[in-house]
């Protein structure tokens, strides 16, 4: 039977959300509303129904663990039905909590997306076994991202643990690694405390995926006792201020400096500190490199922004990181597609890392300066110690870094009877689309020019698979945004035909929420990165790398009940990017574009940052 | 227009170890030092294997590593022995630290009092002999019988390394070793803020602070 829009606007829980994400303002701070009051506080009605949900007597386990997520505020979860997480589902279909039934367990990728978006963890629920180990990707990748999330995994009963019963999978210990903390409920009186207890720590501090496995006859199990109010260990709070004398040091090495440069990371945005950075580094004059995750901490059309830097980060980026004599590293953990080697990595710069986990000082890079706090906190401590008198003088190196912006534009070349140009395709939809839209990715060429040439001005606007690189993730994360954004902003996704074919299903999902999501595959025919890479590396041997069996991605997205469009010249362009965008639903753009084209510029794999090379031949 | 090719850019001199520390250009490899870590944990399932697999994970060098439980209910201590480098002694302490179910972690001074337990199956052929041996290390015989004879010696490191040594002359069938323990000298805490429990007469379990106090 078919559901038709108006069965959609009068089912009462899909109002009830809509509603809630009308009234909701983004933590996200927009130019004209920077000095508007916080609206984003529980309003009185949820402050009771988190309060109620704290206290009531469960009934049972999977009540109690229901009743942990709602008293911690949960709106939304993401998931896949089965054996072992039976009880806990029977349990949520009487709570206000959305579910969306996710076509696959990539619902991870869409919870990840969703905690992104929010700024609180984002909750995924699977089965046992194959449940579970589906999720181990979007954990991994959650994990190394530094992204707030909670996985609830069933298991089978306690008493068939370790007996390698139908669909068991020891969770725990394949999870442990990439985990900030994992938990074995293994008593229903304390299962919902420890539900509580596990959304909270993923919250606190650096952010990270938690994880509950719950076994059957824990959530089958009755308790009488309430789950109170969510808790992260004591233990486990960092100090959000920084050490006085950590920051006086850090400070006059900053007001010693020549060439200062502000190095903002996802701990940024993470922490939401993006006003304080943004800020710091008006307010002394101090250029600013994001890193990947950090995109969108700073506005990319500001001046003083000289964009990311990194493997294809921007050539003005890599020779500021490369020449600056005073790094202020805030939320970044030097990653290796940042640093390149790491022997030549800014060898000048005295380096300052303001950092909430004291593991991530000195772990890739020396931190000369270490100052452990939460970023918003220390920004503000080391704004305060800093002073206006003492600000350094940044005027000549402003120039020089501006000389460098004239010398290595971002720029490509277009032939109107040749293939489109991807570059292209980001830039048409960026000129299109709003300044605060949500933009995901998957991973390969594409991500990279939906990175380069798309224009961030506000935070958690970029989603992406950074640390771990996985494929699959922008569909899904596409729907995660979706659900968690308010209405009136935009989501798009942009694909590569290899990513977008490995979480295809999820149309599924966009179809039948009727989510507003424009897809864009970026159609190279290749899983164009390696492709790219073997031609530099491997003389152009492309094993396994061509994809000219693609799917017609625009007919395909019909067949699911999405809309379909295709892009085959620069003509097309502009047409499909209105029609798209107008389509109020999932709509696919099949954009074919130039197969050969490759990802500039390019700092090899352990190379300087300053020997980007603009084309092949530099490499 | 583009800028000048990457040789043709300026590049600083200046070069990092592999620990991103700038160096000197006659900089040689970083020497390694053994150091003895302990940590007071949450005596919770999987907390071992926690520790274990971090420091499989990030291919820290372990020795050594023990575990049993201390005067307060509920906790555990865990002693390891790393040889690392300075840098990767401190990241191994952080990232332990940063396990939720540890309480503190601390490095133990030169001053700790440490000890180890091995025991040592040899053949019996010359009981008296094996006897002196392990009189002289102060051991005791644990079964001796017509072909073997299973002693058990405790010490600090070089001891048992010394007496391993002594009884190799009598054919050493088997051997286990539990690894070092160690706890700090005299009142010096051996993690930080570690306070006694139960059952050294205080009663406050609950003054355990992070390593980072
Ligand atoms: C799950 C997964 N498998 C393999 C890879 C290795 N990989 C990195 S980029 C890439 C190519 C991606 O191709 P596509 O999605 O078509 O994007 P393009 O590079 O063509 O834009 C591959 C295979 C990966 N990142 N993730």
């Amino acid at each position: 039977m078919e559901e038709t829009d108006d069965d959609r606007a009068s089912d009462p829980r899909r109002r009830a959300r809509r509603g809630r994400r009308r009234g909701r303002t983004d933590r996200a701070e927009r130019p004209d509303e920077a000095d508007a009051e916080p609206t984003d506080e529980p309003t009185a009605d949820a402050a009771a129904a988190r309060a109620e949900a704290a206290t009531r007597s469960p009934g049972t386990g999977a009540n109690a663990v229901i009743a942990a997520l709602e008293a911690a505020g949960v709106e939304t979860a993401f998931g896949v039905q089965g054996g072992a997480i039976m009880p806990v589902y029977d349990a949520l279909s009487a709570s206000s909590i959305h579910h969306v039934t996710m076509a696959h367990e990539g619902a991870v990728h869409a919870a990840d997306a969703y905690g992104i978006v929010r700024g609180d963890p984002g909750v995924c629920m699977a089965t046992s076994g194959p449940g579970a180990t589906n999720l181990v990707t979007g954990i991994a990748d959650a994990s190394m991202d530094s992204d707030a999330m909670l996985a609830l995994t069933g298991q089978v009963p306690s008493d068939m643990v370790g007996s390698d019963a139908f669909q068991e999978t020891d969770t725990v210990g394949v999870t442990a690694p990439i985990t900030k903390h994992n938990y074995f409920a293994s008593d229903s009186d304390d299962v919902g405390r420890t539900v509580g207890e596990a959304f909270a720590l993923a919250g606190t501090g650096r952010p990270g995926p938690t994880l509950v496995d719950l076994p059957k006859d824990v959530t089958f199990g009755e308790t009488d006792r309430p789950v109170g109010e969510p808790a992260a260990p004591d233990r486990a709070i960092p100090d959000a201020e920084a050490d006085d004398r950590q920051v006086e040091e850090a400070a006059s090495a900053i007001q010693r400096a020549e060439r200062p440069l502000c190095l903002f990371g996802g701990g940024v945005i993470k922490g939401d500190a993006t006003e304080e950075a943004r800020a710091f580094a008006r307010e002394f004059g101090i250029p600013v490199v994001t890193t990947m995750p950090g995109i969108g901490s700073f506005p990319e059309d500001e001046d003083l922004c000289l964009s990311w830097a990194g493997m294809h980060g921007t050539g003005y980026a890599n020779m500021a990181i490369t020449h600056t004599d005073c790094l202020i590293a805030v939320g970044t953990r030097f990653d290796d597609r940042l640093t390149g080697g790491v022997d030549t990595f800014a060898p000048e710069a005295e380096v300052v890392h303001v950092d909430i986990d004291p593991a991530e000082i000195s772990k890739n890079v020396h931190a000369d300066y270490p100052v452990i706090g939460d970023a918003a906190t220390v920004l503000d401590q080391l704004d305060a110690a800093i002073g206006y008198a003492d600000a350094p003088d940044t005027a000549a190196w402003r120039e020089q870094c501006a000389a460098w912006r004239e010398q290595y534009p971002m720029d490509y070349a277009i032939d109107p009877d040749e293939p489109v140009k991807p570059q292209f395709v980001v830039e048409a939809f960026d000129a299109a689309m709003d300044d605060d839209a949500y933009v995901t990715t998957g991973v390969g060429q594409h991500q990279m020019w939906a990175a380069q040439y798309w224009t961030y001005r506000e935070p958690r606007t970029f989603v992406s698979s950074h640390g771990l690189g996985t494929m699959g993730y922008g569909l899904p994360a596409a729907i995660g945004a979706r659900v968690a954004a308010d209405d009136d902003r935009q989501v798009i996704s942009f694909e590569g035909d290899g990513s977008f074919l490995m979480t295809i299903q999820e149309l599924s999902v966009a179809v039948r929420e009727n989510l507003d999501v424009t897809i864009v595959v970026l159609n190279n025919e290749y899983i164009g990165m390696v492709r790219q890479w073997q031609d530099a590396f491997f003389e152009g041997n492309h094993m396994a790398s061509q994809y000219d069996w693609m799917p017609e991605f625009d007919t395909l997205a019909e067949a699911f009940g999405a809309k379909g469009f295709r892009i085959d010249e620069y003509d097309d362009v502009e047409g499909v990017v209105e029609e798209a965008l107008a389509y109020d639903g999932p709509s696919v753009v099949d954009a074919h574009i130039d197969p050969e084209e490759n990802v500039y510029p390019m700092v090899a794999s352990g190379a300087a940052n300053g020997q980007f090379a603009l084309a092949e031949d530099q490499l | 227009m583009a800028g000048p090719t990457p040789d043709e850019r300026p590049h600083p001199t200046g070069r990092r170890d592999e620990h991103g520390v700038r160096k000197e250009p006659d900089h040689g490899p970083e020497p390694t030092r053994r150091a003895t870590v302990s940590a007071l944990v949450e005596d919770e399932p999987g907390v071992l294997a926690r520790a274990a697999g971090l420091f499989r994970r990030r291919q820290f060098n372990i020795e050594s590593l023990t575990v049993g439980p201390t005067t307060v209910e509920g906790h555990s201590r865990i002693t390891l022995v790393v040889e690392e480098t300075e840098a990767g002694i401190e990241q191994a302490k952080k990232q332990l630290a940063k396990l939720t179910p540890v309480i503190a972690v601390g490095e133990l001074s030169g001053d700790a009092v440490a000890a180890e337990l091995v025991l040592l199956k040899v053949r019996g052929e010359e009981p008296d002999k094996v006897h002196a041996i392990t009189s002289m290390y102060d051991g005791q015989t644990l079964d001796a019988g017509p072909r073997t004879i299973t002693v058990q010696i405790t010490g600090d490191e070089n001891t048992i390394d010394d007496a391993i040594d002594a009884f190799d002359q009598f054919g050493i069938i088997e051997i286990a070793r539990t690894g070092q323990t160690a706890l700090e000298r005299g009142d010096s805490p051996t993690t930080p803020g570690e306070e006694p429990g139960h059952s050294a007469g205080e009663t406050d379990d609950d003054e355990f602070t992070n390593y980072d106090d």
